[in-house]
Order: C-alpha cells, then structure tokens, then sequence
C-alpha cells in the first residue's frame, strides 16, 4: 500500500500556508484558553493584596474548585458533542454521595466496596436516562430535568427519614475511610493542593484520547452532527448515546464519592445547580447545543476559568453574590467568541 | 446471451396495495459500464433504486448477482454483496472532517483489546490517495464536509462508495441539485468509477447528464419500461424525446405556441 507515501505527499499548492497563527485560531478550544489567560491575570490585578498570581496556596484553593466542576463536565461535553443533555448530572453528586453515606454509616460496610455499589447506581441512572431517551425518542433536555427533579425529592425526602436531619454525618466512622480517602479527596503534600486535581486532569486526558483517537470518538461526532447519516454508514447511535449517559452518570457518582469522602457528610441538596455549570465549561469549551462539534480541552479550560472566578471574587474582596453574574457574563462572551471563531474555522480553510 | 450480468433486475415489479409503482422492469449491468435508468418524476425510479439495494422486496421478478439469485432482506446483505447507494442526502455529517467522514462507521484500528484507537494518520493517507486517484482534488482532508461544494460532497461520497469495495455503484440523482460546472465534475468521477472497473447505475431525469456517461439507457414512464438502448442504438435528441414522453411533448410545444399567439 501506497498509504505512507501518499501521507507524506507535498501540500496542495493551492493552501496558502496559514501562519501557525491563524491556524490555531481556527481551534474549538481556543477561546477558552485565551478566556482562562485573561480571566488569571485579570484576578492577579484586582487580588494583588493576595499575590494571586504567585502564591501556591491561592492555586490550589482555584484549581480545587475548578476540578469540582471540571471532573463531570468532561462526560458532560462528550454528551453534548453527542447531540443530547445531561440535567441530572448535578443532582447525580448529591444522591451517590448520599447513598454511600448511607451504606457506610447505616449498613456499615467497608468504604470500598460500597463504592463499587455507588457507581453502579450511576451506571444504572445512566442507563435509564439513555434508554428513555433513545425509546421514547424525547428530547434529553426533558428527560433528564424529569431525572433530576424525581432524584432531587429523593434526596430530601429519603435523607429526612433516614436521619430526621437534612444531611447525613459521620461518614469518617466507616472502615476503609482513610485509605479510600488518600486516593479520592486526600491533599497532595506540596502546597495543599487536592487529589481531585489529578483526577480532573486525568479524566480530561481520557476524554480528549476518547474523541480525538478512538472509533468511539468518531461515533460520538456523527452521532451528534447527523445521527440519520451516522446510522445509515453502520453507526451504532443508541449504543453510543446510552455509553456517553452512562459515562456522565458514573463520573457524577465519582464526584458523590469524592465529595463524601472529602466533607464527611452530605447535605441532601448537595449538587443541585451543578447541573447548569457543567453545561456552561462545555459551552465555554467550544461545544455546540445542537451537537457535533466540542472540545474537551476547552471544557477543561472553561471549568479552569469558572474555578477562578469562584475564588478570584472572594480574593478580590467582592461581594460573592457576584460570582452568578460574573458566570453569565462569561457563558455569553465565550459563545459569542466562540461562534465567531467557528466561522472562521468554517471559512479559512 | 447467456453470460451472467454482474447485477441483472429481471422481470421485476412492485406493487403498494392497488397501485402499480413497477411493472416488469429488465435491467442489467456489467463491470467497467454505466447504466442509466431515465425517468421523470413518478416514473418509478426511487421504488427501483430501494429494491437494487434492499430497502424493498420486488413482489415479482428476480435479482441475480453473476448469474446467482439473491433475495435482499435489508441494505446490509446489499452492502455485502458489493453494492453501494450513495443517496441524494449522502449520508455525510457536515461538521465533520472528509477524513472523519469518509472512513465514519468503517474506521481503521490500531492497538490490542480495549486500546484500541482509531488510526487518524493512516485514515488521511488513505483520504488523500483514494481522492486523488479519483483524480478529486480537495485542498485538505481536515476540511469539514460542510464547506465543500454540492459537487465536491458528491464526489467524496462516490470515492468512499468505491474504496468500501463496491463492485456496482447506485447513484440516485447525484447531478439533479447541482448547477452546471458541478454536475460535469460529477459526471467526470462517474466515468472514473466506470474506468476503475466499477459497475454504475447512474439515475437521473436529466438526459443530458445520462448520454455523455452512459453505455446503455432504460427508461422508465409510469413504472413502465419504454425500451432498454445501447448507446449506438440511440442519439441524444431520440433519448431526449422519448424521456420527455415524445407526444406530449408536441402537444405542449403546441400549447405553448397557442399562448405565445395570443400574448
């Protein structure tokens, strides 16, 4: 076969050669990069009484936030690449953390097999997301805020009975508790930073390796740019779509994991309005609402820029109410930016 | 002639409850040929096109491959049998890049078990020789399908058709939506196809795209056969006049003439 050779064939006379540039401009995940750069050195001025921009210790209070949001909002991109929503991602966090708290402290099981038991719930959450939504061909964005309300009367109603309180304590009591801490919620030694952080850069790295390198990746593409096109070339739609409900519901009960382990206790409410953020880092990631065209590094860099603005606004000294505000702001510039830079990308080539 | 066509419709016809949508149609092609099935709208092509390739079952007649009978059950035993449509809609996603696109559904694999990744660097080799060798010149495989042109979409859909190993290629109306320069250059990836040994069914209502690609020409009417010609049985102006229903068409040209006297 011809194929290395033809690999390697000169370049078309006719593509006039791009500056690298304005070929990186074309890039879905550029506007989130550059938005995360400007949001950082806009904080290391106005929270210069902090040393923002210097201070180890200021990082790991924003990256800790931003891996809060990025962990579930790399599923919850993929899905949206897709072609479908996830709205019960966030309540997901708060129902998995509280039924592990539940199977610690009132089954007293070990920690690690419990968890086992909670990321199953999330893979069977996600299969009846993906079902209900490939069955009754509905859109995702109902189907899910069903998903997400019934879970979220769940949550209170199941943790009042449980408890006659409105969280579940304790959780530390469980065997199993330290160890499974270190790996899920535990600090790095050097400057405070989280484990968590690895588990977001880690789980970001898995995401961009599943779109950019795998048939997997190609499916979810096709899927959400055309899924009569994909279907009619052999690609298996509802498999795929039910995977990436699956993925975002298991990685939300990751999350619940993470956050039981790290505070000790869960609040029944926990999660709620986590849902939206998620969505936001994936649009400000470069991701399209209608599907088939996303990034995972911009994600990355979106729930980057959106941890900064949680713990930037507070090192600012201003007052924390304006952390939504400063969200919206973000969400509209970056589509704006973005749908520019998608022109762009559709043209200059 | 008893030698077995590669794909040989026989006799074919299709009913929907009372209405006759095919009535004993014969149509056959062979490697290295285009055969071009000519009719306006209503005249019973797409039914033709959907039992070629498998979405429908003829309710009388037989489809032979070389000489075999085959019943198709669905586009998949079509498929496997080495007979690929490529559909007005194309099947294509539009965000996507022609390499993405193109290998969609089909990817090459590289690694062991669960790491297995798809195999983006052969993929656009792959892209870059098969169109070129259809002589289609795209500027880069990263290009989304979206911004090429009507005719150059068209052009990379008949090159995935033929590199998935199609030995007969049904193309349903692939110049009808195309302005003039763009409907030549699929013409032009039409006869590639033919040159590289791939058997064409080229369907159209255009008789001037069917005569300057095509070795033989069935035309259909009311899902009727008017005749089946080989290209040295028929000229252009004949194949015009029977397309457009002969008489009819006198007789609107006399209506028109009648309106043109009175304004």
């Amino acid at each position: 076969m011809a194929e290395t050779a033809a690999s390697k064939a000169p370049p078309d006379e006719r593509l006039v050669s791009v500056g690298p540039l304005a070929r990186l401009l074309t890039r879905p995940d550029i506007g989130a990069f550059l938005g995360a750069v400007a949001v950082f050195f806009a904080f290391g001025y106005f929270a210069r009484s902090v040393n923002w921009i210097g201070d180890p210790g200021i990082a790991a209070g924003w990256t800790d936030q931003a891996a809060q949001y990025g962990i579930v909002a790399v599923p919850v991109a993929l899905l949206m690449i897709g072609g479908e929503f996830d709205l019960s991602a966030g309540v997901m966090i708060g129902s998995s953390g509280l039924l592990l708290g539940y199977l610690t402290t009132f089954q007293h099981m070990n920690v690690w097999p419990a968890m086992l038991l909670v990321l199953f719930f999330g893979l069977v959450i996600g299969l009846i997301n993906g079902l209900a939504v490939i069955k009754t061909k509905l859109p995702s964005f109902i189907v899910t805020l069903a998903t997400f309300f019934v879970l979220q009367g769940v949550n209170a109603a199941g943790t009042l009975k449980l408890t006659g309180q409105t969280a579940i304590q304790n959780i530390d009591t469980a065997s199993g508790f330290n160890s499974a801490r270190k790996i899920f919620a535990g600090d790095l030694t050097h400057y405070d930073f989280k484990v968590k952080v690895l588990w977001w850069i880690g789980i970001t790295l898995v995401g961009v390796w599943l779109l950019a390198k795998t048939r997997f990746g190609n499916w979810i593409y096709g899927s959400g740019g055309d899924a009569n096109a994909a279907r009619n070339v052999g690609v298996p739609v509802a498999r795929t779509k039910v995977a990436l409900f699956v993925m975002t519901s298991c990685t939300a009960a990751l999350m619940g994991i993470i956050e039981a382990l790290e505070l000790r206790s869960m609040q029944s409410g926990e999660g709620i309005g986590l849902e939206f953020i998620f969505i936001i880092c994936a649009v400000v990631g470069g991701c399209l609402l209608t599907g088939g065209f996303g990034s995972v590094i911009g994600t990355f860099f979106g729930a980057a820029m959106l941890g900064m603005v949680q713990l930037g606004i507070v090192d600012a000294q201003w007052d924390s109410n304006w952390t939504f505000t400063f969200q919206g702001g973000i969400l509209f510039a970056a589509v704006l930016l973005n749908t520019w830079i998608r022109s762009r990308a559709q043209r200059a080539r | 002639m008893t030698v077995a066509h590669l794909l040989e419709a026989d006799h074919i016809s299709k009913y929907y409850g009372n209405i006759v949508a095919l009535n004993d149609i014969s149509v056959h092609v062979d490697t290295g040929e285009v055969t071009c099935i000519l009719g306006d709208n209503g005249a019973g092509k797409s039914s033709f096109i959907k039992i070629l390739s498998g979405v429908h079952q003829a309710d009388e007649g037989r489809l032979l491959v070389e000489g075999e009978e085959v019943h198709f059950t669905s586009p998949r035993d079509a498929r496997a049998a080495g007979i690929a449509t490529v559909y007005q809609d194309l099947a294509m996603v539009p965000l996507m890049s022609i390499w993405r696109n193109f290998f969609l559904g089909a990817e090459p694999r590289k690694g062991f078990g669960p790491l297995q990744w798809f195999d983006a660097g052969k993929a656009k080799g792959i892209v870059r020789r098969e169109l070129s060798e259809m002589g289609i010149d795209i500027r880069d495989p990263d290009q989304a399908v979206g911004t090429l042109s009507g005719g150059e979409r068209q052009s990379v859909a008949i090159a995935r058709a033929v590199y998935f190993g199609a030995r007969v290629l049904i193309l349903d109306e692939p110049t009808s939506a195309l302005g003039v320069k763009q409907a030549g250059v699929v013409l032009k990836y039409i006869l590639q196809a033919r040159e590289r040994g791939v058997a064409v069914i080229f369907i159209t209502h255009n008789p001037h795209h069917a005569y300057p690609v095509g070795d033989r020409f069935v035309i259909l009417n009311r899902g009727q056969s008017l005749g089946t010609f080989e290209k040295s049985q028929i000229d252009r102006q004949e194949l015009v006049r029977l397309m457009a229903g002969g008489k009819e068409l006198a007789e609107l040209e006399h209506e028109l003439e009648a309106i043109k006297v009175e304004v």
